[in-house]
């Protein structure tokens, strides 16, 4: 090892990684590059040897480790990962520099290298590079630190590094995603919240299903969760806290309150309050409780979202007669409608890049998953289906996830809620292997990482 | 913020007793008040009061035309049954429960149930019922009565349902 490292000591919430920066690597002109802005590019083959380790338990793990590394990055669409029945070098040959020939020889463009080592006190050292393979150098370089049983998300945080550096764009793989558990039959379903792992791993229920919940919403620090619970036969929203487990009414409203969402710095929760049938925005300081009104119209107003940078609210209302998107000032002043196709619009969730809002759209009896631009140029359609509902981005943009119901025969039979995914060039279309139905998905931020010193 | 585990008021008790007393078969002989005429096949007697004894008397359901709120002639009918039947019971408390097809999205159906609970329930008000006897609640598209995805189900489903409580 002839690198010089400088450590920065990173405490996580949930696992103790430690990471650290291998310097040395020069940022070359003329890098290998995907550009994610074009639609159905040709995957770049990447070949990703095992981690091997000092015995068999920690090359299970870096075998495991390579897994999830390869699951994240052929699932994006932009990578594919070689048989690693192809490979000429193996993966204990490899040591400090790899033979590029051999790697160049099987068109890998790209290379993942690693190995996984115990220390003293029981953690896993976790060391991974990437290689230009034909530029015949180190991209990237880095080592971690963490608890044995936390290198799942490990494996995420080399994913992100690895796209990071071959696209030029943030990652979006170590995030989680909350979403409604659904099961029994449609008469009388039974839906619950669950957290998962962005691909699908640690899948969990954090309510009994004892009582009706909805459409849940991650806070921006991702230590709550905001969601519509109907307990006590009262439909209101609550603030699900992830670390206790308890939840908690918010304020205490004479109607239903339905349709939450953290504002960008999770100060405030947006919301749908129905008074006399009425529904319209508020919004609720968490810290003061005060609550401002935002709409003051007999439409119905809900589904509300900040843009990124919380100076706009969008939302979908039927005062002009049906159901459209509108934009105004987060002061809830300037309204203006943006959608004005063919057919309803609804939905409007605003991109984390804040270039584009994405929404659902009927139409025909169809429904669609598409996006606009803020001003409501540029309508693009991405999904159709019987019932494709409720888009969610990634943290950077470029991946939304919905759900999508299937019709039901006369009896109620066939039909059910999956989650699927597509990338924003409207390729790379996928159903997330949730454990049962699901429906109302909620992508979270990059899981955060404190600063260390 | 109010703590859930602390902040369970259990509104309607009363309500509640009344609903699991209605709930008890009654054996034979239940005639008292004479009920609101109609149904009761013979064998077990409808108690007076009871949601058993609503059905009997009117539909508990009206219909929504789509993405709609407004009362039809039909619903009207079935609301002035409705309010009449609870004149005769002063102490009986409802709840309406609006409810769509599932041709909507999720959070505009639970504004739009609960305008239709809200429709049904100023009608009931409008023909003489207090008020404070009618609770409404929107489930939006989560309950739906009839389960097949064509126009014959999803016009059932765009409902407003008066129970007792």
């Amino acid at each position: 090892m002839t690198q010089t490292y400088w450590r920065m000591i990173l405490r996580m919430v949930a696992g103790a990684v430690a990471l650290v920066c291998a310097q040395g690597w020069q940022p070359a002109e003329a890098q290998l590059r995907i550009d994610i802005t074009q639609g159905n590019v040709d995957p770049m083959p990447i070949a990703i040897p095992y981690f091997m380790g000092p015995s068999p338990k920690e090359t299970t793990v870096g075998s495991e480790m390579v897994g999830v590394i390869s699951g994240n990055l052929s699932r994006s669409g932009l990578f594919r990962p070689l048989d690693p029945k192809s490979f000429i070098q193996k993966a204990d040959a490899i040591g400090t520099l790899p033979r590029f020939g051999d790697w160049r020889l099987i068109n890998a463009q790209a290379l993942v290298t690693g190995g996984v080592t115990t220390e003293a006190d029981g953690r896993l050292r976790v060391e991974f590079r990437l290689w230009d393979v034909f530029g015949e150098q180190q991209m990237e370089g880095r080592v971690f630190f963490t608890r044995s049983d936390n290198w799942r998300r490990v494996a995420h945080l080399i994913s992100d590094k690895i796209y990071e550096r071959l696209t030029g764009e943030t990652g979006y793989f170590d995030t989680r995603i909350v979403f409604v558990s659904e099961s029994g039959t449609k008469a009388a379903r039974v839906k619950r919240l669950a957290i998962m792992d962005q691909d699908a791993a640690n899948q969990r229920f954090l309510t009994s299903g004892r009582h009706l919940v909805l459409t849940p919403r991650f806070s921006p620090a991702m230590h709550q969760i905001t969601y519509l619970s109907y307990i006590n036969d009262k439909p209101r929203v609550y603030i699900y806290d992830i670390n206790t487990g308890q939840q908690e009414v918010l304020g205490d409203f004479p109607g239903m309150t339905f349709a939450p969402r953290f504002s960008p710095s999770g100060d405030s929760v947006i919301m749908s309050m129905a008074r006399n049938g009425n529904s319209d925005i508020y919004v609720m300081n968490l810290r003061t409780r005060a609550v401002v009104r935002l709409s003051h119209s007999p439409a119905i107003d809900t589904s509300p979202y900040f843009s990124p940078d919380s100076q706009y609210v969008t939302f979908n209302s039927d005062r002009g007669g049906m159901q459209q998107i509108y934009v105004m000032r987060a002061s809830g002043l300037d309204v203006k409608r943006i959608s004005f196709g063919d057919g309803r619009y609804a939905t409007p969730v605003w991109s984390p890049r804040g270039d584009l809002i994405a929404f659902t759209k009927i139409y025909k009896g169809r429904f669609y998953i598409g996006v606009m631009r803020p001003d409501g140029s540029g309508e693009r359609l991405l999904t159709e289906s019987f019932l494709d509902e409720g888009p969610t981005w990634s943290p950077n943009g470029r991946v939304l996830m919905f759900f999508r119901e299937k019709p039901s025969d006369s009896r109620g039979l066939g039909g059910g809620s999956r989650l699927h995914s597509i990338d924003l060039t409207g390729y790379n279309e996928r159903e997330i292997p949730t454990l049962g139905d699901a429906s109302d998905p909620a992508w979270s931020p990059l899981i955060p990482l404190p600063e260390g010193g | 913020m109010r703590k859930v585990s602390m902040g369970l008021k259990l509104v309607g008790m009363a309500a509640a007793v009344f609903l699991l007393a209605a709930c008890e078969s009654t054996p034979q002989g239940g005639g008292a008040g004479g009920g609101g005429g109609g149904g009761g096949s013979g064998s077990s007697a409808i108690v007076p009061g009871s949601q058993a004894d609503l059905e009997a008397t009117t539909s508990n359901r009206v219909l929504f035309g789509l993405d709609r709120h407004d009362l039809t002639e039909e619903a009207r009918a079935v609301l002035q049954a409705q309010a009449g039947w609870m004149a005769k019971y002063p102490s009986v408390m409802v709840t309406v429960a609006g409810n769509c097809d599932e041709r909507g999205t999720r959070e505009h159906n639970l504004a739009l149930g609960e305008r239709r609970a809200n429709s049904a329930k100023d009608y009931l008000v409008s023909q003489g019922v207090d008020a404070a006897r009618v609770t409404t609640i929107s489930y939006g598209k989560e309950r739906p009565i009839a389960l097949c995805s064509d126009e014959s189900c999803w016009s059932q489903n765009r409902n407003g349902t008066t129970t007792v409580n």
